[in-house]
């Protein structure tokens, strides 16, 4: 894993690209470590961090989607206040980065590497398929096809939306199950909703394939502080920030965290 | 109260304007994993608070743990922490070793938990002083440690005796009469008083109305609490002449002043350590900016601002 610098740092957006129901936010960092796939991000806006109510407070957790030699892109969706003042950021404005943080993605332990992405959770696969190339096999769901335009940066992956707007109508673990049926020798790289992320765990156990899971849970500091962000593991609670993000699937009885994101 | 003296540790002292982090809000072992030796060449604190250990392991509350509020949070962590055998073992030689004095915040359940965590701590030559997080009940008799003036007097009564380290007495903002609890724990022996520990707080989801923390409740902190908590330390002040760590919401040097001004020695860092985990620093170059500006007519420039300076 790569350490981050001690203290967050003021970095500038470059550029808030659209994409469909997301917003690409690229941020310059120049002189940055270089994160490895599946790290994250603290993030929050330098100016109107603290809106109608005082909310946000907290900054909030992101992957990073990709990194350039001078930038580094998140992938976001305005859900709450945090994203929400976030997916308005201009260029030029300010941004506070904790980071890179946790520990993420290894190299698959057997086959070849399956990447399957829920909705905003194809973020960290996006710089996990730069690294592993662009032939690797990619399954993403959607809910819609607003939220499907995402996928115009993973050529030739296989697409599902909850809506059928676009590519096949139903969840992507049916394509992860069509997948595994054609070639079961794979490493499963997971991130998405909780519910997702469950039904992926159940079935690489089902199908005895190793599977890393990219979770989430409401963090508070990232770096191990506030104990806040706790996931129950086989070998009891394991602290997101500083134990993940990235989980092996075999270390849970469940992918589920009570609790969204906000 | 200009002259009020610093917090004595074993091997020097906390002088006027330090600044310490709140117990439980940060933890050097992962942050050393995360941020790596800048940690240590760098370290926020004069000093390091420990996060509260008990007799016991304990996992902690389930999750959902955190709860942003306006300007702040509520945390329902549940003090989560490998008990005393396994700190000792595990957690403690990297926290004796820190570029910080180490003060060991402990909390027992009843009079024999706190003799045997107090004990066992106060053997440590390393451990320069002891908090004691009076926020539980006791379990003999159902009441607030600290937010009774007889429960902290008898307690602290107990606990004076077996160690000549300096004990910190850790207030809890619900005391009826904060005053009357700080001044018991004077008269039993306490060295400074630390405060105000969160406040009590819940949150609904807002989908389902149920209790949105795994818990049910927890305790609200961040700049949300900084007008109570800074209230208290001025009440608290002017009920004894204790050296007092003033903490609650504390984000800016202008903050740390403030808690100053109100009465208190020293000042601790928590919930902003969350947004930013060198925090720390910055509060005390803030602090130690506004003493040199503000000069030495006002109350935090009373005693010379080379005191506030980070050698």
């Amino acid at each position: 894993m790569t350490l981050a610098p001690f203290g967050r740092r003021l970095l500038r957006v470059t550029k808030n690209e659209r994409l469909g129901a997301y917003n690409m936010i690229w941020v310059a960092d120049p002189d940055g470590p270089d994160p490895e796939p599946g790290q994250f991000y603290m993030l929050a806006a330098e100016r109107e961090w603290g809106g109608d109510d005082g909310r946000p407070y907290l900054p909030r957790a992101f992957s990073y989607a990709r990194a350039t030699e001078s930038a580094l892109a998140f992938l976001l969706e305005a859900i709450g206040p945090g994203t929400g003042r976030l997916a308005r950021l201009e260029r030029d404005d300010g941004v506070w980065v904790t980071g890179p943080l946790g520990i993420g993605f290894t190299e698959p332990e057997c086959g070849r590497p399956l990447l399957v992405g829920g909705g905003i959770g194809a973020a960290p696969l996006l710089c996990w398929r730069d690294a592993l190339g662009p032939a690797t096999a990619t399954l993403l769901g959607f809910r819609s096809a607003q939220h499907a335009e995402a996928a115009r940066y993973f050529q030739g992956a296989q697409v599902a939306t909850d809506d059928g707007s676009v590519g096949r109508h139903g969840f992507v673990t049916e394509l992860l199950r069509e997948e595994l049926d054609r070639d079961s020798e794979a490493t499963i790289y997971a991130c998405g909703p909780p519910p997702m992320l469950e039904a992926v765990r159940a079935l690489a156990a089902e199908r005895e394939v190793p599977a890393q899971l990219a979770m989430e849970s409401g963090m508070a500091c990232g770096f191990g502080a506030c104990m806040g962000c706790v996931v129950q593991t086989k070998s009891g609670y394991a602290r997101l920030c500083v134990d993940g993000p990235v989980v092996h699937a075999d270390q849970l009885e469940s992918a589920w965290v009570p609790g969204a994101p906000h | 109260m200009d002259s009020r003296a610093g917090i004595r540790l074993t091997s020097s002292e906390l002088a006027f304007g330090a600044v310490l982090n709140g117990s439980g809000t940060f933890d050097p072992i992962a942050a050393h994993r995360t941020f790596g030796d800048e940690l240590l060449d760098n370290f926020p604190f004069d000093a390091f608070v420990s996060k509260t250990i008990t007799l016991e392991p304990r996992a902690g509350n389930p999750p959902p743990r955190l709860w942003e509020t306006p300007s702040g949070l509520i945390n329902s962590i549940g003090l989560p922490n490998k008990g005393l055998d396994g700190f000792l073992e595990h957690d403690f030689p990297f926290l004796a070793d820190l570029p910080a004095p180490l003060i060991v915040s402990v909390m027992g359940f009843d009079h024999d938990q706190l003799v045997r965590l107090v004990s066992a701590v106060a053997e440590r030559d390393e451990v320069e002083a002891i908090e004691l997080n009076f926020s539980c009940p006791n379990v003999e008799t159902g009441l607030i440690m600290g937010a009774d003036p007889g429960e902290i007097a008898a307690a602290m009564e107990v606990l004076r005796p077996l160690t000549d380290k300096a004990l910190i007495a850790k207030l809890t903002p619900t005391a009826h009469d904060q005053a009357a609890v700080a001044r018991a724990a004077e008269g039993a022996g306490a060295d400074a008083l630390a405060l105000i520990n969160t406040l009590p707080g819940m949150a609904l989801d807002p989908v389902t109305g149920e209790p949105w923390l795994g818990a049910g409740r927890g305790g609200q902190s961040g700049p949300a609490v900084r007008a109570v908590a800074l209230n208290q330390v001025s009440e608290v002040a002017q009920a004894t002449p204790l050296p007092i760590v003033g903490m609650g919401g504390i984000a800016s040097g202008r903050d740390a002043a403030d808690f100053l001004r109100a009465g208190a020695t020293c000042v601790a860092v928590g919930t902003e350590s969350f947004r930013d985990p060198a925090a720390g620093i910055r509060i005390r170059t803030e602090l130690v900016a506004l003493v040199e500006t503000d000069g030495p007519d006002r109350r935090v420039g009373a005693t010379p601002s080379g005191d506030l300076r980070r050698d």
